[in-house]
């Protein structure tokens, strides 16, 4: 039976690696190629990188740092941040990486994704949705690092992005990242219930119980994990690390 | 000296990195003289089926592939899409296979229960069927598994054919081996040290 993955997410900042905590104070982590070798050590599932700088700061990719991430890693990679044309994701692809994930430029031209389905195929395309909690308790999508507010709510995007043509969606907690509270489960139920492309849920994973709740009860395909992976504990030091194997494979692939 | 057919459609940079990595000879190429000259040959694919088809067509590689894989015996491994252009057709697409192998290519969707989602993409277990030279050493690891992404999968005419078999919804041939043509439905360039074995054993053959 397939596995439910299990993915380190990992954020890019001018060349460094970061870990965030709601999208803001960016806490240096370390350099992403020795990070990266650590992780094709441990045999993750997967590993998602999201430049967090360069859809604010209208940079392009740093293709530099990705090329030598290609070339150490032997699993599957996805890269989002300043995707702005098929041209440019043709380049991350040819560099070795499976996956291109678009944001903030699929709200100023949604047609990207259908031209990114085409040429590449949907499974090379996943959507981020980045979602913010409103006053009153609702859903509200974010861009451009969670510095913009779009005016459609999380489950009207995903089936819009699912009709344009996504692979696959990475739905984030904007209040959950970097928490260590757990996943939006409610979020992620609902927006796994409205689409059929796996749903990655990403944002407050503390622990593997937080994992399987968002697996069983929210209907997440694969599990995004930060702060888990690259500190130590809440509140302390860096230590790049991934849950036990045997472990995780009893708690998400038994629900 | 292995060359990876490069025709525009495949993650050739992955192959070559980890081919390397196993201290195999390896080339990216889309030049007739580099399938002239190859031990082995590498086709990869991501992608639809007919676009591949036409691809190969257009590229003038189709002569020289046919040649050297159905006279001169040398071995190919298919990988992914390139795995199901080694069938006779496929449900995705209107332009006949390379018809390498005695197979047709078919959709997990109307296959497999609606609530499994399509592609079937990630990380999944393989079970030994026919022993092969590709797959020397898999009794021996726990749990083989790779990385798969795909809507579409094979089925082979002669079920010795199949050398590791997967389930997802249904259990299906996720590689085969008829003579010298070899196939894989999953990414061994992306599969940690199981896809660095295989990708080994092929080098070795």
């Amino acid at each position: 039976m397939l596995r439910v993955r299990v993915i380190p997410c990992l954020l890019l900042r001018q060349g460094s690696l970061v870990k965030t905590v709601r999208f803001r104070k960016p806490a240096y982590i370390g350099d992403p190629i020795n990070t990266v070798r650590i992780f094709n050590e441990l045999e993750v599932d997967e590993l998602a990188f999201l430049d967090v700088a360069a859809s604010v700061e209208d940079q392009d990719p740093d293709l530099g740092v990705l090329r030598q991430i290609a070339d150490e890693c032997f699993m599957p990679l996805s890269y989002g941040g300043g995707i702005r044309d098929v041209a440019t994701a043709d380049r991350i692809l040819q560099i070795g990486f499976e996956k291109v994930i678009v944001n903030s430029a699929s709200f100023e031209n949604p047609q990207l994704i259908a031209d990114l389905a085409r040429r590449f195929g949907s499974q090379a395309v996943v959507v981020s949705i980045d979602v913010k909690r409103t006053l009153l308790g609702g859903y509200k999508v974010a861009s451009r690092s969670a510095t913009s507010v779009q005016p459609q709510g999380p489950v009207q995007w995903a089936r819009e992005v699912e009709r344009l043509g996504a692979g696959e969606i990475l739905l984030t907690s904007v209040d959950r990242e970097g928490t260590w509270q757990g996943f939006d489960v409610p979020l992620t139920a609902r927006v796994t219930d409205a689409v059929n492309v796996p749903v990655i849920a990403h944002g407050g994973a503390g622990s593997i119980e937080h994992m399987r709740e968002v697996v069983r009860d929210g209907g997440a395909s694969a599990v995004a994990l930060g702060s888990l992976v690259v500190y130590q504990n809440k509140g302390m030091g860096v230590l790049v690390n991934f849950p036990d194997k045997p472990t995780l494979t009893r708690a998400l692939n038994a629900t | 000296m292995i060359v990876v057919v490069d025709y525009g459609m495949g993650n050739v940079g992955s192959i070559a990195n980890m081919l390397r990595k196993v201290g195999a000879d390896a080339q990216i190429s889309s030049k007739t003289q580099d399938i002239e000259k190859a031990d082995k040959l590498i086709l990869p694919g991501v992608g639809a089926f007919d676009a591949a088809m036409e691809r190969i067509s257009t590229s003038g590689l189709r002569a020289a592939l046919d040649r050297r894989v159905l006279a001169d015996k040398v071995p190919v491994l298919g990988i992914c899409l390139g795995m199901q252009l080694l069938t006779e057709r496929s449900e995705e697409g209107e332009r006949p296979g390379l018809a390498w192998i005695a197979a047709r290519t078919v959709a997990f969707r109307g296959r497999i229960e609606p609530r499994l989602k399509s592609p079937h993409m990630g990380w999944n277990l393989v079970t030994p069927h026919t022993p092969s030279a590709l797959t020397a050493g898999f009794d021996s690891i726990e749990e083989p598994r790779f990385y798969f992404v795909h809507s579409y999968y094979i089925e082979c005419q002669d079920s010795t054919a199949a050398i590791l078999r997967t389930t997802y919804g249904v259990t299906y041939d996720s590689a085969v081996q008829q003579g010298n043509v070899y196939g894989v439905q999953f990414h061994p360039e992306k599969s940690h040290h199981y896809g660095m074995r295989l990708l080994e054993n092929f080098a070795k053959l």
